[in-house]
């Protein structure tokens, strides 16, 4: 019987050479040399052009009203020359004392706010509870769950206004957040389950071994490790309602109306009130991009690099 | 610091499926014992019965005593090392270390103390600040070790703490795991699937199959008196050789057969193992540890004969302090699981037709080459008896 491995030796030799960096060819550097910039061009060109309807914004709401009704916004840069531009923050001032667009703005953070950490509390405490706990229902649950991810808000405007109505919280502003909040609720339990059930089930079950308790591991390990999903969804949750129009128009009476109602209440039938409409806009844009950049330094890749192996 | 006593484990999956079965072990206080046997034995499954990460479906365990069945891990003060060391990566070093402590409430100097301590016992000082993605495997490694040791746990479980290391630096953590729970004194349970590791950690090593108990016995003694075939071909490196073989008995004088090779049973192996007696003329396996097997012209001079074999090296492996010889016999192999999937494995490469392959380990002073004619002097006073039907040795 002869072998058919052959001496070791030989196995050896069929090793390919180690590696050397291969030369590129002309073409391809040429391409990389060129590709790099050409992108970095395309990239601002892109955010100019994005942010020119921000822009404008801005200047307008520092126009004084009659120029703005007079022309457009972009003749500012024309009239630097021919006389002295019109820029004031007066039409801020007349948006703060406002009491109707004051008191919206306060509505807007009254409702954001809470709606915004009740989902990402009460979210991420059940989908620990769907990733990590075994209980009898639990993919039932679960299935609950994404079914609701489906369910329009449209659909459910008029029974919960029946509802709210019933236990006498419509109009105000708890009625909002519970709106908000239970319309939150699916996407954030389903987004958190799914990253908290990538977290390696060996790291759960050191903590176990170390003595944690469910609620303890959750709070020291799975939050902490879940931070960039936490932070996106309490993102995108903050964002959603600050910007919700819908739902404050349906249930907030006049005293509990976010900015959107508030704004949209300034749009006149034969034009509009600029100068506290753009303002407020403004103002309204300005705070989720306040919140964005505060958060996105969460946004970190790789957290779990260095756990295993 | 405690015994753990496995009494009658069985471990039934919500699929029916049988992982361990009716597992009785006792780890006395303070005693290194290793789980060993091929992946899916069923060590992993036991070892986490006994962490508490696994419900336990049959029989009890008891930890210093105290049956543990319904005692959640946290609680039954046992300390576990993962194979993937599971490290927490958004906490340094310390805080790795001291997160136990700090979750039952430690005094804060007593962490920093007791950090500090174990971080000079395993070199780990210098990266104390720093997160576990910085740091190299076997700093990671210690790292899971220091997490353990921290707690001063009444029992350390390890689950192949040692298989992510590249091989060399997996031999230098060998011999720290070891100091280290000699100078520690506590109880240690160690699933690996790696028989050396097995045989130079364990006080006792135990070797499982199929989620049965094949053995449980210190190393030396799994070694020279394995209680089956499997237990034989799994302790050792390389495995046993084994050949199904013909017993001839006459008077005091015997001797094996196999494909025209004849080896005597001396009588003192008679003596050792009366049931052999019963074997005569009939068909039983027989095992040659490569160890005892050498170049005939190194050996010496052949006294009485009948100890040798006659074949055509096949392959010679040179490791330096010894010399493997594979060398075709014409006997029949003994089929058990263990090979057949083994084969499979590696795709049957080179045992294609009849016959056995055998494996010599000889002094580095051969002149052995590759299909050169060769005479293989066999210690037959060590040779292994094994019945065919049950696998068992044929000691009694």
């Amino acid at each position: 019987m002869t072998s058919l491995i052959g001496a070791p030796a030989a196995v050896g030799a069929h090793r390919p050479v180690a590696a050397v960096p291969r030369r590129r060819s002309i073409a391809s550097r040429v391409v990389e040399r060129i590709a790099g910039p050409a992108v970095r061009v395309l990239l601002v060109v892109i955010a100019v052009f994005w942010l020119m309807p921000v822009f404008g914004l801005l200047v307008a709401s520092l126009r004084p009203e009659s120029a703005n009704s007079g022309s457009g916004w972009w003749t500012v840069f024309t009239e630097v020359f021919t006389r002295p531009a019109e820029l004031t923050l007066a039409n801020y001032g007349e948006l703060l004392s406002d009491r109707t667009m004051r008191g919206s703005l306060w509505n807007t953070v009254l409702i954001a706010v809470p709606s915004t950490v009740l989902v990402v509390v009460i979210g991420s405490l059940a989908a620990y509870a769907l990733a990590w706990m075994s209980f009898p229902g639990r993919d039932w649950v679960m299935t609950g769950v994404v079914a609701l991810l489906v369910v329009p808000v449209q659909v459910a405007l008029v029974p919960v206004a029946q509802l709210l109505g019933a236990t006498g919280l419509y109009g105000s502003i708890a009625g909002v957040v519970l709106f908000h909040v239970a319309f939150g609720l699916p996407f954030a339990v389903f987004l958190l389950r799914n990253f908290f059930a990538g977290i390696p089930r060996d790291l759960l079950e050191a903590a176990r071994m170390d003595g944690g308790k469910e609620l303890m591991i959750f709070w020291r390990l799975v939050l902490p490790i879940a931070l960039p999903a936490v932070a996106s969804l309490a993102i995108f949750q903050f964002l959603w309602v600050w910007n919700d129009l819908l739902v404050g128009l349906v249930f907030a009476d006049e005293g509990s109306a976010p900015i959107t109602v508030a704004l949209r209440g300034q749009l006149r039938q034969f034009g509009a009130n600029v100068d506290v409409l753009a303002s407020g806009a403004f103002v309204s844009m300005f705070v989720p991009l306040v919140v964005f950049f505060s958060f996105q330094r969460h946004f970190v890749q790789g957290v779990l690099a260095g756990s295993g192996k | 610091m405690a015994g753990i006593e496995i009494d009658r484990v069985g471990k039934v999956y919500a699929d029916g499926t049988r992982a361990v079965s009716d597992l009785t072990i006792d780890v006395m206080d303070g005693e290194f014992l290793v789980l060993v046997g091929p992946s899916g034995c069923g060590k992993t499954t036991a070892l986490r019965m006994v962490a508490g990460l696994e419900e336990i479906s049959e029989g009890e365990v008891r930890i210093g005593g105290e049956v543990v069945n319904e005692v959640p891990a946290r609680d039954r003060d046992v300390a576990m090392v993962f194979q993937s060391y599971a490290l927490y990566p958004h906490l340094t070093v310390f805080d790795n270390i001291a997160f136990g402590l700090s979750l039952r409430k430690v005094p804060k100097a007593t962490i920093e103390r007791s950090v500090r301590e174990v971080a000079e016992v395993l070199e780990l000082t210098e990266q104390l600040h720093r997160k576990p993605r910085n740091l190299s495997g076997g700093q990671r490694q210690r790292v899971a070790m220091g997490r353990a040791i921290v707690r001063q746990p009444r029992a350390f479980l390890m689950d192949e703490p040692l298989s992510n290391l590249d091989a060399k630096l997996r031999v230098q953590m060998r011999a720290q795991i070891a100091r280290i729970q000699r100078d520690l004194g506590v109880t240690t349970v160690y699933v690996t699937h790696d028989q050396t590791e097995a045989m130079t950690l364990g006080d006792r090593v135990a070797v499982m199959r199929g989620g049965v108990l094949q053995q449980i016995a210190s190393p030396q003694e799994l070694y020279d008196r394995p209680k089956n075939m499997l237990v034989a071909g799994f302790i050792g490196s390389p495995a046993m050789n084994m050949v199904t073989a013909e017993l001839a008995l006459d008077g005091d004088d015997a001797s094996v057969t196999f494909g025209g090779h004849r080896l005597t049973v001396p009588a003192s192996v008679l003596h050792k193992r009366p049931a052999l007696r019963g074997y005569a003329g009939r068909a039983l396996a027989v095992g040659i540890r490569p160890e005892d097997m050498e170049d005939a012209e190194i050996a010496g001079p052949v006294a009485a004969g009948g100890d040798t074999l006659s074949s055509v090296a096949d392959l010679v492996e040179a490791m330096g302090a010894d010399v493997m010889v594979h060398f075709p016999v014409d006997a029949e192999a003994v089929r058990t699981e263990d090979r057949e999937s083994l084969e499979r494995d590696s795709g049957g490469a080179g045992r294609t037709g009849p016959g056995t392959v055998l494996v010599g380990r000889f002094s580095p002073r051969t002149r052995i080459f590759e299909g050169q004619p060769t005479t293989v002097r066999v210690d037959v006073e060590n040779l292994h008896f094994f019945d065919l039907g049950t696998g068992s040795s044929i000691w009694h």
